[in-house]
């Protein structure tokens, strides 16, 4: 990357966040919006750094449960989407049960969850995994249903097997799929936990958040937003770099 | 099995009344019908025809990926039951899989064919100097790092080319490898392709709507119909080899190709 590309692609979202607080911090004064409605950017500031190590624990507390349900919707979601998108009679039999299963609102999910595992860290790692499986299995399903025949008869003409073709063509061929849905399931499993730890928890950022609201601690819940907004960006660029490392071929740079 | 085969010198490909059949919702279409051929060990055999008669499920058929619906099919004495290892097939699109580089692309049989996949592990070393060789035959030594789509049109089907004869086939099916390709270039792989045949000697079938690209190369030019496909005609080509791209300029060349063009012309016209 040249100096120009580097400024571009590092200066210009900087630039643009910071723009945001810009314009926000102006508007809260200009417009003389209560703390209580929409706390300024730097009173926000101010509250994330004077709770600074009660968040830092809340926040790793959701880094967690995040994570966790991540990583088992990105094995479980694999496992499926291989399986659907190999077979077309699986997908045909599973799909609208995914369909269905998806539209289910996660947050309504959870108080069933509190009754089967009591409150705390169990229910907010099955809700961030619920809420992210979803997107990985259609991606990969996709990616290996619409392996084209003429990269499968290269390897039947070579007396490939089944299994073979699979590890060949299929494997590789899903992996651009898979990350691209990567990078969408990471932020939504933050999504997930959040909802369970503001519903049934006593640890994280979303427990946070809603014990600071109930105290109308507002620059507090905002705090809280601009952590979880801060992790997800965070995880999603990790992915991004991992992508750009693993399928570059497929961008053809 | 019967021991007629033994008896004179086995023919590499044999197709015997082979016919077959595609089933789709909207009814069954007959693609080869009734088709005999027997193709002699190292000939190179061209099947020309108009586009659409069967040409690539001739090719199909004699590599195993498609099962005749009539007839039989046999390979080197034995009947033809499903996809076989001793075929080296290129197709039309170079079918680089995108992933891999050049040199992992041609070395991709070797991880798939026996005995070389149980010995591939071993063996590095050694296949990756048989691959390099193979692609420094074919003109593409720079190219061994790049991937298929930072390749021209002809390189991506030399390097298909390669990875058709790493395994050391006994029998190389070529459907229309060089139809997507500029006129210079074709010409070019024509003298490529010539070259390691020669070297190999191994049994050729090239399919092509090319009718001096089919004189150039085959020993055998076979005339094929429209669907449903039939053999039609057969004309020796004897010019000596190797053949240089000025042979396509003798009389005798333009003899023959006007021959088989106007029989072309008469498949074309019959209804």
């Amino acid at each position: 990357m040249t100096l120009k590309e580097r400024l571009i692609s590092y200066g210009l979202p900087a630039l643009a966040l910071l723009a945001l607080f810009l314009v926000w911090e102006w508007a809260v004064y200009q417009f003389k919006i209560p703390r209580f409605i929409l706390p300024a950017p730097s009173v926000v500031a101010r509250s994330l750094w004077q709770w600074r190590s009660a968040i830092l624990g809340h926040a790793a507390q959701t880094l967690y449960t995040t994570l966790v349900g991540f990583g088992i919707a990105v094995g479980f979601g694999l496992l499926l989407g291989w399986l659907v998108g190999f077979s077309a009679l699986l997908y045909k039999a599973v799909y609208p049960i995914l369909i269905g299963f998806n539209s289910i609102p996660k947050v309504a999910i959870v108080p069933v969850l509190v009754i089967w595992f009591g409150i705390g860290t169990v229910p907010a790692v099955i809700t961030a995994f619920l809420i992210s499986f979803f997107p990985i299995v259609v991606n990969v399903a996709t990616g290996l249903a619409t392996l084209e025949p003429e990269l499968q008869d290269v390897l039947r003409s070579l007396g490939a097997g089944k299994l073979q073709i699979f590890r060949k063509v299929g494997l590789p061929r899903t992996l651009p799929y898979f990350f691209a849905s990567m990078k969408v399931a990471v932020t939504l499993a933050f999504v997930g936990s959040v909802i369970s730890e503001t519903v049934a928890s006593n640890k994280g950022v979303g427990y946070l958040m809603i014990a600071a609201s109930s105290r109308f601690d507002v620059p507090l819940v905002f705090a809280g937003l601009l952590v979880i907004a801060t992790l997800g960006i965070l995880l999603y660029a990790l992915f991004a770099i991992l992508e750009g490392r693993l399928t570059s071929w497929a961008y053809r740079r | 099995m019967e021991t007629e085969t033994s008896t004179t010198t086995q023919a590499a490909v044999e197709f015997r009344g082979v016919g077959l059949t595609y089933r789709a919702r909207d009814g069954s279409t007959l693609a080869l019908d009734g088709v005999d051929l027997a193709i002699r060990p190292g000939e190179f055999v061209a099947i020309v025809g108009p586009s659409g008669c069967g040409k690539t499920t001739f090719l199909k058929l004699t590599s195993g990926l498609l099962l005749p619906t009539q007839g039989e099919v046999r390979v080197q004495g034995k009947p033809v039951r499903g996809p076989l290892k001793i075929v080296g097939m290129a197709f039309q699109n170079p079918t680089l899989l995108p992933w891999r580089t050049t040199l992992e692309n041609v070395l991709l049989p070797l991880e798939i064919v026996q005995p070389h996949r149980r010995l591939y592990r071993r063996n590095r070393g050694a296949y990756r100097e048989k691959a390099l060789g193979l692609l420094q035959s074919v003109g593409l030594e720079g190219f061994v790092r790049r991937y298929p789509w930072q390749l021209s049109g002809g390189m991506q089907q030399r390097a298909s080319l390669c990875r058709a004869l790493i395994h050391e086939p006994d029998i190389l099916l070529l459907d229309e490898p060089f139809g997507a390709l500029d006129a210079f270039t074709r010409e070019e792989l024509w003298l490529v392709l010539q070259k390691l045949c020669l070297e190999r000697k191994c049994t050729t079938i090239l399919v092509t709507h090319d009718l001096r690209e089919a004189i150039f190369l085959a020993d055998t030019v076979h005339v094929m119909s429209k669907r449903p496909g039939r053999l039609v005609a057969r004309r020796e080509v004897t010019f000596p080899r190797p053949r240089g791209l000025e042979a396509c300029f003798t009389p005798q060349f333009l003899d023959l190709y006007q021959g088989i063009r106007g029989l072309i012309g008469e498949v074309r016209e019959a209804t």
